[in-house]
């Protein structure tokens, strides 16, 4: 089975593990991620702005590419995720929107909101199942207490945004539980990290992700997994916490007997 | 001038602030609460009085990390997240107004950080 992959920016570059162990988990549970040719960057946030639309066409092409190879985009990123879901929605709730971009794609392109985007654990969950994940684990992380950080860019706006329950998410803890580790819950799993404030206030983001380390680790967290690129960093350099930090895709490969 | 920019910033966010209730489920839920001089109740609140020049002069238009968590929790469906974000677009879009500059980038960036960050900043801080 092959999905059409949206791999996105920042997998290419600073979170090359992210994708790397994506891919090698799929092959291994059974599809193979098919990266959409000529992607473009989707713009890393999604503008609330009534009135924009050039920032909002960079993944115009890539959710089209999607709807004509399986009708499927797949990311993993959790800011593709959110971007492309954001954008595909707009094409379907709002006329005008889509009106005015099928009018500049005209006549090479029509696309009017057709593709299905899905994250790469909403895929694991609906299409393979976890039962199914769980079968394929040859090394399982047991006894291993792992914090699931889902952020904001997986949840919100949960009113386009289908992923999980935005303040009682269990997807992350149920693909930790496939995994053969133990899911800890801790209050600050849906808040903010901080994101892009680094650049502008990085006390700020200190500040935030500190926060976040400080309730994952206080609830008995081993090890915190993320999506987001921009988590692990603020995490990883900005939280002052010493915890581990790993991708979701990472551990999955692990579990799954993929590293070393 | 005044009812223009009020105007303006309804249209571009999509708020209708008139739904308030004042419970400040926005700003007890805001994680740059700390950091805001102007909190999002109160740009709910001073943006349906027409009182946006403060708003558009404060830092705190660059602090909300539209995190989006009032959004999700405000019991009225206000979207303060939304409002704070056309303020700060109706500074920015301005000449000369922009928060961040290309220039600026190498000396605020370290190996580490993924250029996710980079974009994100430069499409919220300047146009």
């Amino acid at each position: 089975m092959k999905i059409s992959y949206y791999p996105g920016c920042t997998l290419k570059n600073r979170a090359k593990d992210l994708d790397r162990y994506a891919r090698e988990s799929a092959k291994k549970l059974g599809f193979e991620l098919e990266e959409i040719e000529n992607w473009q960057c989707c713009g890393g946030s999604y503008t609330s702005a009534n009135d924009e639309i050039v920032t909002k066409l960079a993944s115009v092409r890539a959710l089209a590419a999607g709807r004509d190879h399986g009708g499927v985009v797949l990311t993993v990123c959790s800011a593709c995720y959110n971007v492309l879901s954001q954008t595909n929605h707009e094409f379907q709730v709002n006329h005008d929107f889509d009106m005015r971009v099928n009018n500049y794609l005209y006549p090479d392109l029509e696309y009017h909101g057709e593709a299905e985007v899905i994250h790469f654990l909403e895929f694991l969950r609906d299409k393979i199942g976890f039962d199914e994940v769980k079968k394929k684990v040859v090394n399982p992380l047991t006894g291993k207490k792992i914090a699931a950080y889902y952020g904001c860019l997986l949840l919100r706006p949960s009113s386009v945004l289908r992923l999980d329950d935005p303040e009682n998410p269990t997807i992350m803890e149920d693909f930790i539980r496939a995994i053969g580790a133990e899911p800890v819950i801790y209050p600050m799993r849906n808040e903010c990290c901080g994101g892009y404030i680094t650049l502008e206030d990085r006390k700020s983001a200190m500040k935030q992700s500190a926060k976040v380390a400080e309730s994952a680790t206080e609830m008995g967290g081993e090890m915190i997994i993320t999506a987001c690129p921009l988590c692990m960093y603020n995490l990883r350099k900005n939280s002052g916490v010493r915890v581990e930090v790993k991708y979701f895709t990472e551990v999955l490969a692990q579990a799954l007997g993929l590293t070393d | 001038m005044k009812q223009n920019i009020k105007d303006q910033i309804l249209h571009i966010s999509g708020s209708d602030v008139i739904k308030c209730m004042r419970c400040g489920k926005c700003s007890a839920t805001c994680p740059s609460y700390d950091e805001m001089e102007y909190h999002p109740h109160q740009f709910v609140y001073m943006v349906e009085c027409g009182d946006i020049s403060k708003l558009m002069e404060s830092e705190s238009i660059y602090k909300c990390l539209s995190c989006f968590a009032c959004v999700e929790r405000c019991p009225r469906g206000v979207e303060p997240a939304k409002l704070i974000e056309a303020v700060r677009l109706e500074v920015i879009r301005r000449q000369g107004k922009d928060h961040l500059k290309p220039d600026d980038i190498p000396s605020l960036i370290d190996e580490d950080l993924p250029g996710q960050a980079v974009i994100t900043a430069m499409r919220k801080y300047r146009k």
